[in-house]
């Protein structure tokens, strides 16, 4: 079993901070296929927030095909993440990340701007993804 | 969906001072409602009428579709500084509150009493800032009521008494899915446990919805320095603050903001809250919504 927390100042929503906790354990290997998730009276005693948050970031890893209610027993993984293939992919991703950067250093960017562009191009694109799915 | 509170043209005046003015709202049930505003902005006038404690001047308000009962079993109601006897033990608080309502939940009283720590033989009196809350708090929920009201529980607490008081709170809601209206002035703690939001300044209704929905639609922006006003149909400015070259504006617009010339950003509840309450400091009077986490 994991236990939550919250990072008030993240300006993450607390709803999306516990998506993250649950997909990071994921990946660590700390939560496996047919792990029980805390239920939702757990979470919200120990972490102090609304049981709506939790049920929506519950909700999210279930639409996502991560988790599964069953219904009088709890919140369940239906999955193992970080397989082989995941990391396999890291590869060369990042050696294309790598060429972009180089090429960003090359018309002349600094380290805030890139940073800036990046994370500026990674909202509006999670954006619109988000949107497409909504 | 049924609501909890709703209000339509609320007024209450002490003389010629208002407490509250035309104060109109809609609260859905089942929600953890935030009800947020500077010292003065008539928050504690609010909830003791929505407890038939106090009548209004004019106007009306409906409270779980009907008038407001002063001691009604479906209302829990804990006061500022969340009163006990001090000359009661604890045990006489819960077998005072199981002579007083019909639906005392006597288990879940003790329970909680037994998981907190206190001895049932303490006189209140002697019990810490921390612990009387919790003791008012059960004696609340005890009744099992269908609305909660709570004025300003945690003000008085040090940070490890509020997340213990608020982590209770939010078990039971979770458990009994009650609607509960809490009045607080420190939003970082407004922000973990509430859902829906009501602002008051200055005796009236600033804004009000769903956290989620209020989150959605304000945007902090900035650019070069802009007229308000030419920034287009459909968008609120909320806030506005200017230097010789750059504005940055809070804006309410449900439609996105796409607009190269500005900066786009999200805003978190507090300084939503603050945008909203900023017009009521500058003019001064008003205490400004303490910074604490």
């Amino acid at each position: 079993m994991i236990e939550f927390h919250l990072d008030a100042r993240s300006g993450v929503a607390p709803y999306m901070q516990l998506i993250q906790q649950v997909r990071h354990a994921m990946r660590l290997g700390l939560l496996k296929e047919g792990d029980k998730l805390p239920t939702v009276k757990d979470v919200v005693a120990r972490v102090a927030i609304n049981p709506n948050t939790v049920l929506k970031a519950y909700r999210e890893l279930e639409y996502e095909g991560l988790v599964q209610p069953r219904p009088g027993l709890g919140t369940f993984v239906t999955r193992t993440l970080g397989g082989e293939a995941e990391v396999a992919a890291h590869e060369p991703l990042r050696r294309d990340l790598e060429g972009w950067l180089a090429k960003a250093r090359d018309a002349g960017l600094g380290d805030e701007s890139i940073e800036a562009l990046f994370a500026n191009t990674f909202r509006r694109f999670s954006a619109a993804r988000a949107g497409r799915r909504g | 969906m049924t609501s909890a509170v709703v209000t339509e043209g609320l007024t209450k005046r002490y003389g010629r001072r208002p407490a509250l003015s035309d104060c109109t709202l809609d609260i859905p049930a089942g929600h953890v409602v935030g009800l947020v505003g500077p010292n003065g902005a008539g928050k504690s006038t609010l909830l003791q009428i929505v407890c038939g404690l106090l009548r209004p001047t004019a106007g009306r308000v409906t409270v779980l579709g009907g008038d407001p009962v002063s001691g009604s079993p479906r209302v829990g109601f804990v006061a500022q500084d969340t009163p006990v006897y001090a000359g009661f033990t604890v045990a006489d608080h819960l077998r005072l509150g199981a002579h007083l309502n019909p639906a005392w939940d006597d288990a879940l009283a003790r329970e909680r009493v037994d998981r907190l720590g206190l001895d049932p033989a303490q006189k209140a009196g002697k019990l810490s800032g921390g612990q009387r809350a919790q003791l008012a708090l059960t004696v609340a929920i005890a009744k099992r009521p269908d609305l909660l009201l709570l004025d300003e529980p945690v003000a008085a607490l040090d940070p490890l008494a509020r997340r213990e008081f608020l982590q209770g709170l939010m078990e039971y809601v979770a458990e009994s899915g009650t609607s509960v209206v809490m009045s607080s002035h420190l939003v970082a703690d407004l922000e973990r446990v509430c859902d829906y939001l009501v602002v008051l300044v200055r005796s009236r209704v600033r804004v009000t919805g769903e956290v989620e929905e209020l989150l959605a639609t304000h945007h902090r922006i900035t650019g070069a320095r802009l007229d308000p006003a030419t920034l287009g149909g459909g968008r609120q400015v909320v806030h506005a603050r200017h230097t010789d070259v750059q504005s940055t504006l809070v804006v309410r617009s449900s439609a996105p903001i796409d607009d190269p010339a500005f900066t786009v950003d999200g805003i978190d509840l507090e300084d939503l809250v603050l945008a909203y309450m900023s017009e009521a400091a500058e003019g001064g009077r008003d205490r400004v919504l303490e910074k604490q986490r």
